[in-house]
């Protein structure tokens, strides 16, 4: 073998390796689906055999993936939600608390919330050019946890999240957006509407996945436009992403007309809802689609605003050194290592005195008398609090309550003003006026429906009938207080014509 | 004046350095010190000779931030990594200690944006966590996007976790999170953002003006002094690994506009 050959197949070697990676790094990006049901068993807090994991999880990605809107995220109380549905259509036995655990325990573990990254890592092989087979890292995330605009924090499906449910290598996603829209299109015209599903789920994916890059783009510019190559890069980047979704937007147009179409002369009511169906998802696209070139003009204003800033700036005096530069941006290409002894100069530098504290012998010496806490294993015991169930005492003595139950004992034919039943209770009990009072401001309100129907043999009530009442503690209408007898006759109802607030306490005075 | 009583004195001095939110301005005898370090030459001689006894370095004395002094790396006083952030010591941590560094770096980057900024003594930067935190993750990312263009995006060797690029370290960390009791992940990005911010209005170099976008904080003249004197001793560093960027001093976070830029939107 010459030289030449040597070469050629060490080139094809690395062509194939390329390729070859990309399908164990597609591998990889299941593998946490799988990992939940080899694991589901060892989960201490709940016996969560019964569920199918991978199949919980496909269904979370795929909750968050279709709530992923321009503005906001999945929250993930609502994914939980969802999810607990799908649980309990596969244990309908278990108790709901179960199913929701089970919800949960899948979303914290497609965050991979236990380790320090919160995401995943793979490690593969592949062949060096010089023949060597070297491991490397292929570190990747499911779902992610963002902050929203309220401060609150949202779920986002990843990338390699949406290509799991699509089931597809890493792709360039345009591209991929073009032939699932193609593919949709040919199976429509074709009247195979049960494929035209998949291919209309894996239309929407594409542009979900399209938007989000988008979205990540737009939202790096509203942070710093500065930082953004406005010159070139970004409106590049503008012009293609608009030929794009108008070329889609065209496309799922006429998809839409042709499913229409079929939905209107389909024949069976099964084909009729599967037309109903895909006119769904394609309508769900258009709206996305609609709201990218919103969000894209959006970006085109910012960009005049900002160039109006940028022109009218003063000039800058003197110079210094340039941070981003010269410091960060040189920093974040090193090699981990090297960067960690750049930054730590700066650290050291940068963040001032650390001053130790004299000791005092005062806290030195509460330090040292003090018992060092002894830690039980389980922590301390848990004090079960006694809770007494005494009534709540009443407000006023109870020989009050004696009393006006004896002053209010009224013969029904001796009405009496009020301020004559106050008069006689300042004379039985300090308290026994204000009690008095709110006795029969109650009565005013009185009704006599309730007495009827209870078989009261009589009701008290209160009547004003204009006089005002002249006392050193109350003010408001001298009530005339009377014990009403109920006859077995329907009861006269223009004595409710009581005011509730015929009487106000006159405060301090 | 006695030659002990001077060396008190600039004592004295060294001493309200080490108070880095006293200021000049709130203390008459601090006032008079900083005056005496301007106009008395031997005054200030022997300050500087006990700062340098003390491992410590003299950055700036004027009225507006009182002495500001640096420690170098051998110094008592000098903060390290370890004593600043748990689990961040050893060899195995560098990762760690890259990604507390990095959000302070990049906390004095988005205070002084520009070149001009950092020289201008009455620059006031005004930062937030979400914002400090968003640029550093916009600087990686935009490495990573680099990255795949240029074909070169080969996932880091399992074999030599120090020769991973420190952008992908970075990248990779989760932004934010949840912990279950309501409190926000303190290993994520925006909880190391966050720690960063609130050490340094706590070391006096900024100050804390609002609760919005994750904590509001404006930067103290101090602040300046520091990040200057950090930034060039860091620019040597880098020099010394052969890495250098020489700039025209114009800054590059600017953008020329043209015509037709605008037309094409």
């Amino acid at each position: 073998m010459d030289a030449a050959n040597v070469e050629n197949v060490a080139a094809q070697h690395v062509l194939l390796d390329t390729g070859f990676a990309q399908r164990v790094k597609a591998l990889a990006c299941t593998a946490p689906l799988h990992d939940l049901d080899a694991r589901k068993a060892a989960v201490q807090s709940a016996d969560l055999t019964r569920y199918q994991m991978a199949e919980l999880a496909l269904h979370a990605i795929d909750l968050v993936t279709l709530a992923m809107d321009f503005a906001t995220g999945a929250s993930s109380e609502t994914v939980v939600a969802d999810l607990s549905r799908y649980a309990a259509e596969q244990a309908s036995d278990r108790p709901e608390s179960e199913h929701e655990r089970a919800a949960r325990w899948v979303l914290e573990n497609l965050l991979n919330v236990g380790s320090a990254d919160r995401g995943f890592r793979a490690v593969y092989g592949v062949r060096t050019p010089d023949g060597q087979y070297e491991r490397r890292d292929f570190d990747f995330k499911l779902l992610e946890e963002v902050p929203g605009a309220d401060g609150e924090i949202y779920l986002r499906a990843t990338n390699e999240a949406v290509n799991v449910l699509v089931g597809a290598l890493e792709v360039d996603i345009e591209s991929a957006q073009v032939s699932a829209d193609v593919r949709l299109e040919t199976l429509i015209r074709r009247g195979r509407l049960s494929d035209a599903q998949a291919a209309a789920q894996a239309a929407r994916y594409r542009t979900i996945q399209y938007a989000e890059i988008l979205r990540q783009r737009l939202e790096a510019t509203s942070r710093d436009v500065r930082t953004v190559d406005w010159l070139t890069a970004m409106p590049t980047f503008i012009a293609e992403a608009l030929d794009h979704i108008e070329a889609r937007y065209k496309a799922e147009n006429a998809i839409l007309v042709n499913i229409t179409e079929a939905r209107d002369t389909a024949d069976t009511p099964d084909r009729k809802r599967q037309a109903a169906a895909l006119v769904d998802i394609v309508r769900d696209c258009l709206r996305r689609h609609e709201q990218l070139q919103g969000a894209l003009q959006e970006a085109g204003r910012r960009f005049r605003t900002e160039q109006d800033r940028q022109t009218f700036a003063a000039p800058a005096a003197r110079a210094d050194l340039d941070l981003h530069a010269q410091l960060l941006q040189p920093t974040l290409q090193l090699p981990v290592r090297d960067a960690d002894k750049a930054l730590s100069v700066f650290f050291t530098r940068g963040v001032g005195l650390a001053v130790p504290h004299a000791l005092r012998l005062v806290d030195m010496f509460t330090l040292l008398t003090t018992p060092p806490p002894e830690r039980e294993v389980l922590g301390a015991a848990v004090e079960e609090p006694e809770l007494s169930d005494e009534p709540e005492p009443d407000a006023f003595p109870p020989e009050c309550y004696d009393h006006l139950e004896r002053l209010l004992d009224l013969d029904p034919q001796a009405p009496r003003r009020l301020s004559g039943l106050l008069e006689e209770a300042r004379t039985l009990h300090p308290q026994l006026p204000l009690l008095t009072v709110v006795r029969v401001l109650a009565l005013a309100a009185q009704e006599i429906g309730p007495a009827v129907r209870h078989g009261a043999a009589s009701v008290l009530i209160a009547v004003d009938d204009g006089t005002h009442l002249n006392d050193p503690d109350f003010a408001g209408a001298d009530l005339i207080v009377a014990r009403a007898a109920i006859t077995p006759s329907p009861a006269s109802t223009d004595t409710e014509s009581a005011l509730p607030d015929a009487i106000q306490e006159r405060g301090a005075a | 004046m006695s030659s002990t009583d001077t060396t008190a004195d600039a004592a004295r001095l060294i001493g309200f350095g080490l108070r880095p939110r006293l200021l000049p301005v709130r203390d008459e005898e601090y006032r008079q010190l900083v005056q005496r370090f301007r106009s008395d030459d031997q005054f200030a001689a022997v300050t500087n000779a006990i700062a340098t006894g003390l491992d410590l370095v003299i950055l700036e004395v004027t009225e507006r931030t009182g002495i500001v002094i640096a420690s170098t790396e051998e110094s008592i006083f000098a903060i390290r990594m370890t004593d600043y952030a748990r689990r961040t010591g050893g060899e195995g941590k560098a990762h760690e200690r890259v990604l507390h560094a990095l959000a302070h770096l990049g906390a004095a980057t988005l205070a002084f944006p520009r070149p001009a900024d950092l020289a201008d003594p009455t620059h006031l930067g005004r930062i937030t966590t979400e914002g400090v935190e968003a640029f550093v993750r916009e600087a990686a990312t935009r490495l990573a996007d680099q990255a795949a263009t240029d074909g070169g995006d080969t996932d880091p060797s399992s074999e030599q976790p120090g020769l991973e690029a420190a952008w992908r370290a970075y990248v990779r960390r989760a932004r934010t999170g949840s912990t279950g009791d309501g409190r926000k992940l303190s290993t994520s990005t925006t909880g190391i953002v966050g720690k960063a911010l609130t050490f340094l209005a706590d070391q006096g170099l900024l100050v804390r003006t609002g609760d919005e976008r994750g904590g509001t904080f404006r930067t103290t003249p101090r602040y300046r002094t520091q990040v200057r004197e950090a930034g060039v001793v860091m620019f040597e560093e880098l020099v010394a690994l052969g890495i250098a960027e020489i700039t025209d001093g114009s800054g590059t976070l600017t953008v020329e506009w043209t015509a037709a830029d605008v037309a094409q939107l």
